[in-house]
């Protein structure tokens, strides 16, 4: 639905009809009619809703974290006793590589991208996001790009080199099936995606808020997944080029890292790693953003020292840029660059301990309610604090040259990978589950999800601790009796709960794949606000309109939902409740804008997202596929290009609905 | 008649619309894209292994003359900003054409510049120099070309005159675009011509 008009003013909830108007779409430009459905599932393929891009964003990313669950079981599975038979070595391989692919670039990142998308509008106070139909295309990349790199599995077998696919390994004599192209490409497609998000989500943050929402009275979650696009906007373009240079090597024969012809394998390390490092705040600060919004809502207090988490997430954006070489002390950089690196990294440890203390000041002494979202708030604190801590031990690089490329490194990552991003995001699930789904998942399995969880994570990557520091190498595909030792810590036993806690994760998970599923039979809706939530996203309805808001809200605080329901009472100096957040709403309606005119449905970025695989896989079987990719590409541009951006009225059949002139829109 | 717009930004924040800092935002993104490709080549380009080096193929008057069509064309982009501003439809389309023309002398001088290296005994998989060479350039040309496409395709709908949003908008941004492209060159010339390896 294109264009909202309604008479003013409107009184009883819900105000707005559903039912799109009657629509016979007429033509834009080209051969293709412009999609106005508004139900349905061309709603979906064709929407450039930032809620259903949201929505889609994290139906698929939790699909990958399935696939790339499974994935790392068959590894433990494989693990779990002396001379492993589940897989091969070569396949062993392909399931490290594929499991770490699918957990950071088709998992963690999207999923995050999909919260932003679907709550930084709401949190602002915005209609939709800067560019909508480029929202749109960001996701089609995505999915294209995730499929491109699993492609490879039926077409001669995955990618083979770790997930940061060091040179000259990844090179065609070491690594002959295509795995890697498919990765390379794929990854370059999904890369679109986070980079046109990038652009995106800052525009919006930077040009869309409600008026009076100022920088500083932002919530915390839009800030901090601000920060994110920043690190993106210019760690992306870094791997663009070292992808490029790979796919160049590997399907043009240039020579980029041929040790033979005199390339420095460095080379690629360092373009990785330039990326890499800001990568894994790319990871972990979208779910600090979430912890910092269900730690105060279930606290019943505001968060301890809003400006410093904020600042300190903006400090990350910067020094993160400067301590990548730590993950590449083992190559032989030369003693000042190492002690600089090791220094900073250091230092880096700063302003995420910052983050600890203001989470656990923002507990004390609160009224904590623990819900399943505050469970998981709180689990991301301790065990991010474990991985944090294990972190620093190889920030001093004499040590790391000990851990580097055991199972302590593995460790590491997983607690703050695991117990940070992903408790986050699932903090995230079940505190938002009720604005996305008008319903709220079962609190009685989300405990079981919650305990297994963290029981699971802590078997599985616990002992992995012990695994590395007794030498036990990551990326191995066997161990043996013979090496096993002795003792308290034998590596046998260890390999043995790690395996076994994998399982129990893995029914931590079942328990919420199940929850997902109860939920949604179940006939009880959720109340507006169920959680007496603080922030903007929640002073409308369960799931929100099209429009999110009837009219948009003027912010006077931070916190502004929150001081809309209670003021402080001048005599007690407590905080008393004045409204209902019903009531809050229905002031809202009553004030509702009599024209909203929202981005409409457009088949553009999706015909443009098919086009890149098509040259994808070009690149890789034939330039002729690949010339057709390329058309495909063109084409939609031209499309898009002469396409306004709200479809002119003649692409209705009845210009009009409640009985008002639809205007013809500007573009 | 009130009207709130998601799309298009009548009242943004920041003052700046949408298009115009997404598309600096975008330009940023390049900086680091041309950033990468710039110190792989400074990497490289001493490695030559059997090939000819850098001092051997480089023809830098013939560089220079193309390098500096295509700072012209930034003078007539500047031109086809300023008749948009000024709503003269005529001029906008001249000065277009004309920044399309010598951004595409540009690239035939490349497409010219590549053969002679190729005949030269430069391939792409000649040595580290080549690869790294061409790469750089190549990417450079390419999007000097997706600039001329831009440039070209905004005529085209200049003449059928139904371009979505404010047209002097348009062209202001694909000159911005087309500026940055420019001063990429101005490096790549100074640092890959120009200083002796
Ligand atoms: C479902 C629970 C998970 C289990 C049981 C698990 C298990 C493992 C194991 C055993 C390895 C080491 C393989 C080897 O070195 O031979 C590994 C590697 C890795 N995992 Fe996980 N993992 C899980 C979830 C995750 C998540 C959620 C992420 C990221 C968000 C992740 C990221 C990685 C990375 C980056 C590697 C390194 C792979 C490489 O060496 O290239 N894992 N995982
Ligand atoms: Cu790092």
């Amino acid at each position: 639905m294109a264009i909202i008009e309604r008479p003013t003013p409107v009184l009883d909830i819900p105000a707005l009809p559903a039912a799109p108007p009657a629509i016979t779409p007429s033509r834009t430009f080209g051969a293709l009619k412009r999609p106005v459905a508004s139900t349905g599932w061309k709603s979906w393929l064709f929407t450039v809703d930032h809620k259903k891009i949201g929505l889609m964003y994290g139906a698929t990313a939790l699909f990958f974290f399935i696939v790339g669950g499974l994935e790392a079981v068959l590894i433990r599975l494989q693990l779990a006793a002396p001379e492993g038979k589940v897989l091969n070595a070569d396949l062993y391989n392909q399931m490290f590589t594929m499991h770490a692919t699918t957990m950071v670039f088709l998992f963690v990142m999207p999923m995050a991208a999909g919260f932003a998308n679907y709550f930084i509008p709401l949190q602002i106070g915005a209609r939709d996001v800067a560019f909508p139909r480029i929202n749109a295309f960001g996701f089609w990349c995505f999915l294209g790009g995730g499929i491109v790199i699993n492609l490879a599995w039926f077409l001669g077998g995955a990618a083979d080199g770790g997930w940061f696919m060091y040179a000259p390994n990844s090179g065609p004599v070491f690594s002959p099936s295509n795995g890697i192209d498919f990765w390379a490409l794929g990854l370059q497609i999904a890369g679109i995606a986070s980079l046109t998000g990038a652009i995106n989500l800052i525009v919006t943050v930077l040009n869309m808020r409600a008026p009076g929402m100022s920088l500083m009275k932002m919530p915390v979650f839009t800030w901090l997944v601000t920060v994110v696009q920043f690190l993106l906007l210019f760690a992306i373009p870094v791997i663009t080029v070292a992808l490029f240079l790979l796919t160049f090597q590997r399907s043009f024969g240039a020579q980029f890292f041929d040790v033979a012809a005199g390339a420095d394998p460095l080379l690629w390390q360092h373009l990785f790693w330039i990326f890499g490092h800001p990568e894994v705040y790319v990871l972990i600060l979208p779910s600090f953003g979430i912890v910092s919004e269900v730690l105060p809502v279930f606290s019943r207090k505001p968060l301890f020292g809003y400006p410093f988490v904020v600042f300190s997430g903006a400090a990350i954006g910067f020094v993160g840029w400067g301590v990548w070489a730590h993950h590449m002390f083992a190559s032989g950089l030369g003693p000042v660059s190492v002690a600089v690196f090791s220094v900073a990294t250091m230092a880096i440890a700063v302003p995420t301990g910052v983050k600890i203390i203001n989470w656990t000041l923002t507990m004390w002494g609160g009224k904590l309610v623990f819900s399943t979202a505050m469970k998981f708030a709180v689990g991301l604190i301790l065990l991010f604090t474990i991985g944090g801590l294990s972190g620093v031990t190889h920030s001093v690089a004499p040590s790391d040259t000990q851990q580097t490329d055991t199972y302590y490194i593995v460790a590491h990552f997983h607690y703050v990978l695991f117990g940070g991003s992903v408790f986050g995001l699932f903090a995230g699930f079940y505190y938002w589950w009720p604005k996305m789904f008008g319903k709220l998942l079962n609190e009685r399995l989300g405990s079981l999800n919650f305990w297994f969880m963290v029981i699971g994570m802590n078997l599985t990557f616990g002992p992995m601790h012990i695994l590395g520091l007794q030498g036990q190498p990551r990326r191995m595909y066997q161990w043996t009796e013979a090496r096993a030792g002795e003792g308290f810590f034998n590596i046998a036993f260890w390999n043995l709960v790690a395996s076994i806690g994998s399982l129990v994760l893995t029914l931590g998970i079942l328990f919420f794949l199940i929850n997902i599923v109860v939920t949604a039979r179940s006939k009880v809706r959720a109340p507006l606000d169920p959680w007496n939530a603080r922030s903007l996203e929640w002073m409308t309805s369960n799931p929100p309109k099209e429009h999110n808001f009837d009219s948009i809200p003027k912010v006077e605080h931070l916190d502004e939902f929150f001081h809309r329901k209670y003021e402080e009472d001048p005599v007690t100096h407590t905080m008393r409740g004045v409204a209902t957040a019903e009531q809050v709403l229905a002031e809202l309606e009553r004030n509702a804008d009599p024209h909203i005119h929202m981005p409409s449905p457009s088949y553009w970025p999706l015909v443009l997202a098919v086009g890149l695989p098509v040259i994808a896989l070009g690149v890789i079987y034939s330039t002729m596929v690949a010339i057709v990719g390329g058309f495909i590409v063109l084409y939609a541009i031209y499309g898009w290009a002469l396409e306004p951006a709200t479809a002119v009225a003649s692409d209705f059949d009845t210009p009009s609905t409640n009985g008002h002139a639809v205007s013809t829109t500007h573009g | 008649m009130a009207e709130t717009t998601t799309h298009d930004a009548h009242v943004s924040s920041t003052g700046l619309s949408n298009v115009k800092l997404g598309m600096w935002l975008f330009l940023g993104s390049e900086c680091l894209l041309f950033g990468g490709l710039i110190s792989t080549y400074m990497l490289y380009r001493g490695r030559v292994s059997d090939g000819p080096t850098p001092e051997q193929i480089y023809d830098i008057p013939f560089t220079s003359v193309s390098s500096f069509v295509l700072l012209m064309s930034s003078l007539t982009m500047v031109l086809a900003v300023s008749a948009a501003q000024k709503k003269d439809d005529r001029g906008v389309n001249l000065w277009l054409t004309t920044t399309a023309l010598l951004g595409a002398t540009f690239v035939g001088g490349q497409v010219y510049e590549f053969t002679a290296f190729y005949n030269e005994g430069l391939g792409f998989s000649t040595s580290l120099f080549g690869s790294s060479f061409y790469t750089l350039t190549g990417f450079h040309g390419v999007h000097v070309t997706v600039g001329i496409i831009m440039l070209l395709a905004l005529v085209a709908i200049n003449k059928r005159s139904s371009v979505p949003g404010s047209k002097s908008e348009t062209v202001e941004m694909i000159g911005l675009y087309w500026h940055f492209v420019d001063i990429v060159w101005i490096i790549i010339f100074t640092l890959v011509y120009l200083i002796p390896v």
